[in-house]
């Protein structure tokens, strides 16, 4: 962390995050997101910033391995923390199953939505543990269509693709290929 | 424009941005900048920055702060860190603590619930914080730290007014401490949908068998409170009917005076989530609701014992 110049009134402060397997050191204010620290910063355009204020899930990415809205992440809170954007979950050329399972079964129009559509996925199949829908507290139930789709309720889609987002998802799940 | 740094963690920070590494720390930090603003889990305090509502002058980051992240006994209580998360207390706790854990499932997103904290919930304090009528009807108590010491602070006298508590500002919040559900735990809330709502009514209550209940009731009012009247109509009537004993079903006429006397406690106003006559009637429904699901598991756990 810096201290800011005298009279300055951004305030900025270094920080260090591993960005899809990448270290990377940076200077920022420190009220930026770690939305906008992708996106401005790393050029990282992949997520998106559909409202800012955590309810549409388009900026969704992994922090340690778990799904954040980045809008609602204070980039400088984040000093040594591991971060999945959807330009990480490719392997090289290999697409990561999501990716390929939402090209064979249609589950985006605009597209928009789908880079965080597919980081909440990759979060949600490692993540488990029963949700809303389910009335045991403490099971770990499978993966039905309905749990699919309460466990994807962050991520919205104008375009209305969910149908087939919880086709995709769910060809993964029982492909046995999560990450 | 001076610098100051948490005090022994050498050269961290700038004035706006603390980075405590420890709960002494932390707490000297806010000792000396009372203005800072903590912030946990971020849900809300960066919906209110990335919209420029609010510029605070520091930002005091409390996800350093070990001391704050875990939850164990604390003698016959439960002592739940401020940092604690939804998806913890919901995969943590939903034994010890069903009634939490429900009302954790219901908060939000899942990428919400991975961030956001009970401390949290409780420093915004807002009458639809889903954490607080639980917090109410099991008799918990908010644990404020200082350097002056820690006090703790029953949760019927935490919320004083919309988003206004009786944290002092050299405070945090440090945890939460809370007996072990000693019977029944239920939370209810209506909303437009599951997730990603804020309640437009809830209720929680918890049955302590052979000695009383408890109700904690949101978003119908300018802070979460309890319904007394209800509290007491249903211990009188469980134990002068022998009900604790006999585990019979409850009388309907019971249960609609609960539902009706938790209504009667709500203080509602008209918004744009529901007009307040609304509001109650959908309260007296949850309560009544609430109060038949508890009793159902009240009766069977009845049954699994012999
Ligand atoms: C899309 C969306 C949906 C939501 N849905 C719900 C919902 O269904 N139910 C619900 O109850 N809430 C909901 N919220 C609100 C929010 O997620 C919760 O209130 C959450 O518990 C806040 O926790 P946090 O750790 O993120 O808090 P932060 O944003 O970090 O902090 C919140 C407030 O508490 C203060 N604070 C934090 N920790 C401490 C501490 N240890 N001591 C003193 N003060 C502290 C902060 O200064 C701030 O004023 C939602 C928010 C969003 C963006
Ligand atoms: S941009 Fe973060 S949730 Fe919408
Ligand atoms: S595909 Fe267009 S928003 Fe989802």
């Amino acid at each position: 962390m810096t201290a800011p110049e005298a009279g300055d009134q951004v305030h900025t402060a270094t920080v260090t995050l591993t960005v899809n397997g990448e270290s990377r050191a940076l200077e920022v204010d420190t009220r930026t997101s770690l939305l906008d620290l992708l996106r401005e910063h790393l050029g990282l355009t992949g997520s998106k910033k559909g409202c800012d204020h955590g309810q549409c899930g388009a900026c969704t990415v992994l922090i340690g391995g778990r799904r954040a809205n980045a809008c609602l992440a204070l980039a400088v809170a984040h000093d040594g923390a591991e971060v999945t954007t959807v330009e990480g979950l490719a392997d090289g050329d290999a697409l990561h199953p999501l990716q390929d399972a939402f090209i064979r079964y249609d589950a985006f129009q605009c597209g928009y939505c789908t880079p965080g559509q597919l980081c909440s996925a990759a979060g949600m199949l490692t993540e488990g543990g029963p949700s809303a829908v389910t009335a045991d507290l403490t099971g770990d139930p499978a993966l039905t269509p309905g749990e699919i789709r309460e466990r994807m309720s962050g991520n919205l889609c104008r375009c209305g693709a969910y149908v087939n987002i919880v086709r995709a998802v769910t060809a993964v799940s029982t492909a046995g290929t999560e990450p | 424009m001076t610098t100051r740094h948490p005090p022994g963690s050498p050269g961290s920070a700038a004035v706006e941005f603390l980075r405590p590494r420890s709960l002494s720390q932390a707490l000297a930090a806010k000792a000396e900048l009372q203005d800072a603003l903590p912030i946990a889990g971020g849900t809300d305090v960066m919906v209110e920055i990335n919209f420029g509502k609010r510029r605070p002058a520091a930002l005091l980051d409390l996800t350093g702060v070990r001391e704050l992240r875990g939850w164990q006994r604390d003698g016959a209580l439960l002592r739940v860190g401020s940092g604690v998360t939804y998806t913890r207390l919901e995969a943590e706790l939903a034994g010890l603590l069903p009634g939490l854990a429900m009302a954790a499932r219901t908060v939000g997103s899942p990428q919400i619930r991975n961030r956001g904290t009970i401390g949290g919930n409780l420093g915004a304090a807002s009458p639809a914080g889903d954490c607080h009528p639980v917090l109410l009807a099991a008799g918990a108590a908010v644990e404020a730290g200082s350097v002056r010491g820690a006090r703790l602070i029953p949760a019927d006298a935490f919320f004083l007014g919309p988003k206004r508590s009786a944290l002092a500002d050299d405070e945090l919040i440090t945890a939460v401490l809370v007996p072990p559900a000693p019977g029944p735990q239920q939370f209810a809330k209506v909303g437009t949908r599951n997730a990603m709502v804020i309640a437009v009514c809830s209720f929680a209550l918890e049955l302590r068998p052979g000695a009383g209940v408890g109700t904690g009731i949101g978003s119908a009012g300018p802070t979460p409170l309890r319904a007394r009247d209800a509290e007491d109509f249903l211990a009188a009537e469980l134990a002068g009917s022998g009900l604790w004993e006999s585990r019979e079903p409850l009388p309907g006429a019971v249960a609609r005076r609960f539902g009706e006397l938790a209504a009667a406690a709500a203080r509602p106003v008209d918004d744009v989530r529901g007009s307040a006559a609304y509001r109650r009637h959908a309260l007296s429904v949850l309560a009544r609701r609430a109060l038949g699901w508890a009793w159902d598991s009240y009766r069977k756990e009845g049954h699994l014992c012999g």
